[in-house]
């Protein structure tokens, strides 16, 4: 089992352990579960909580809470599904984007809420999930509108382009739309809340240790490291809001792409 | 009578993950490539104000794009 942190002449810097923490029931099955599915679970029952009790009695006209869920939901809608699909084609994917924006939000802010100080999309299994979900959808979608072998026809060989070049053209676009964009769709979010995670953990562990253990002069550095430790932080929000809007936002491209003939 | 045997010792040594420097060089692509690309898009809206918003969007679409082979950089790192 890794561990979180490897003192090195004293100086704790965190591993790779971090995200793998000790399990805390069912170990064995595939329902083992540790911290960091507990806190995704229990972000996923907040974000159900408060959207349930602001549209519990709806009214035509809001009240300050279903305002501020309205508000949320057609940020989705209006700048993300209408503004790349367009009115009328955007309608069957607004709940999907919605649930997949909504959903990265609120396991990406774990990271910096200081009870949980994890960020659950920083291992691959939602990034993965989600990933594979805009996959089947974009892929779908381009089988549902061309058929098969046309949606396959008009993504790797794009029209007007002499046929010569369709020999190493196609290959290069089988392998970037069908493999590539998924791929980078998780790494993509994966990788940002993992290098946030590693950060704020470096800078908090490091405002600890000099506090505490440096001596002198040192423990002048604590209040750097502190500082940027709050820098930090509110970067990382920022970028969990970022990471939301962009999947969501390169999905709906994926699928508007998919639509047009390329 | 024993010869002098030079064994081959190291010199030097450099120590530690060569993931790291892997990482530095995958970040200076990036680097630029988004320097451009906000750079650009800044010097667009200065121009036209009125189609700020669009442009906002083609920026975080490419953004996406192009941070993306960084952060492979860094996670190519931690699986090999």
């Amino acid at each position: 089992m890794l561990a979180a942190t490897s003192e090195e002449g004293g100086l704790p810097v965190p591993t790779m352990g971090e995200f793998f923490p000790p399990a805390l029931g069912l170990d064995g099955t595939i329902f083992e579960f540790n911290r960091i599915t507990l806190v995704r679970l229990l972000a996923a029952v907040v974000l159900c909580l408060l959207f349930w009790l602001a549209a519990r009695r709806a009214t035509l006209v809001p009240g300050r809470a279903q305002s501020i869920a309205e508000i949320g939901l057609d940020f989705v809608r209006v700048n993300i599904a209408e503004e790349v699909l367009g009115k009328h084609h955007a309608r069957p994917y607004v709940p999907l984007l919605t649930v997949m924006f909504w959903a990265i939000l609120a396991m990406n802010i774990t990271g910096v809420v200081p009870g949980l100080n994890i960020a659950s999309t920083s291992v691959v299994a939602v990034p993965l999930i989600l990933a594979v979900v805009a996959w089947l959808v974009f892929v779908g979608t381009g089988i549902k509108q061309h058929g098969v072998l046309g949606y396959l026809g008009a993504s790797l060989f794009p029209k007007g382009v002499p046929w010569p070049l369709y020999i190493i053209l196609a290959p290069i676009e089988l392998i970037s739309t069908f493999i590539l964009r998924p791929v980078t769709l998780t790494v993509r979010l994966m990788a940002n809340m993992l290098a946030g995670h590693m950060l704020l953990v470096t800078f908090f562990l490091m405002t600890s240790y000099l506090f505490v253990e440096a001596s002198g002069a040192l423990k002048a550095m604590g209040l750097v490291t502190f500082g940027a430790a709050f820098a930090f932080t509110i970067f990382e929000i920022f970028i969990a809001a970022l990471q939301a809007y962009i999947f969501t936002l390169l999905t709906a491209v994926y699928i508007n792409l998919s639509q047009e003939a390329h | 009578m024993e010869g002098n045997r030079v064994d081959t010792t190291t010199l030097a040594e450099v120590t530690g993950n060569i993931a790291t420097v892997g990482y530095g060089l995958a970040a200076v692509g990036p680097g630029i490539g988004i320097g451009i690309l906000v750079g650009k898009t800044q010097e667009s809206v200065a121009r036209q104000p009125e189609v700020a918003g669009q442009l906002r969007v083609n920026m975080f679409i490419g953004m996406a794009l192009v941070e993306a082979l960084g952060l492979i950089g860094l996670v190519a790192g931690l699986i090999f």
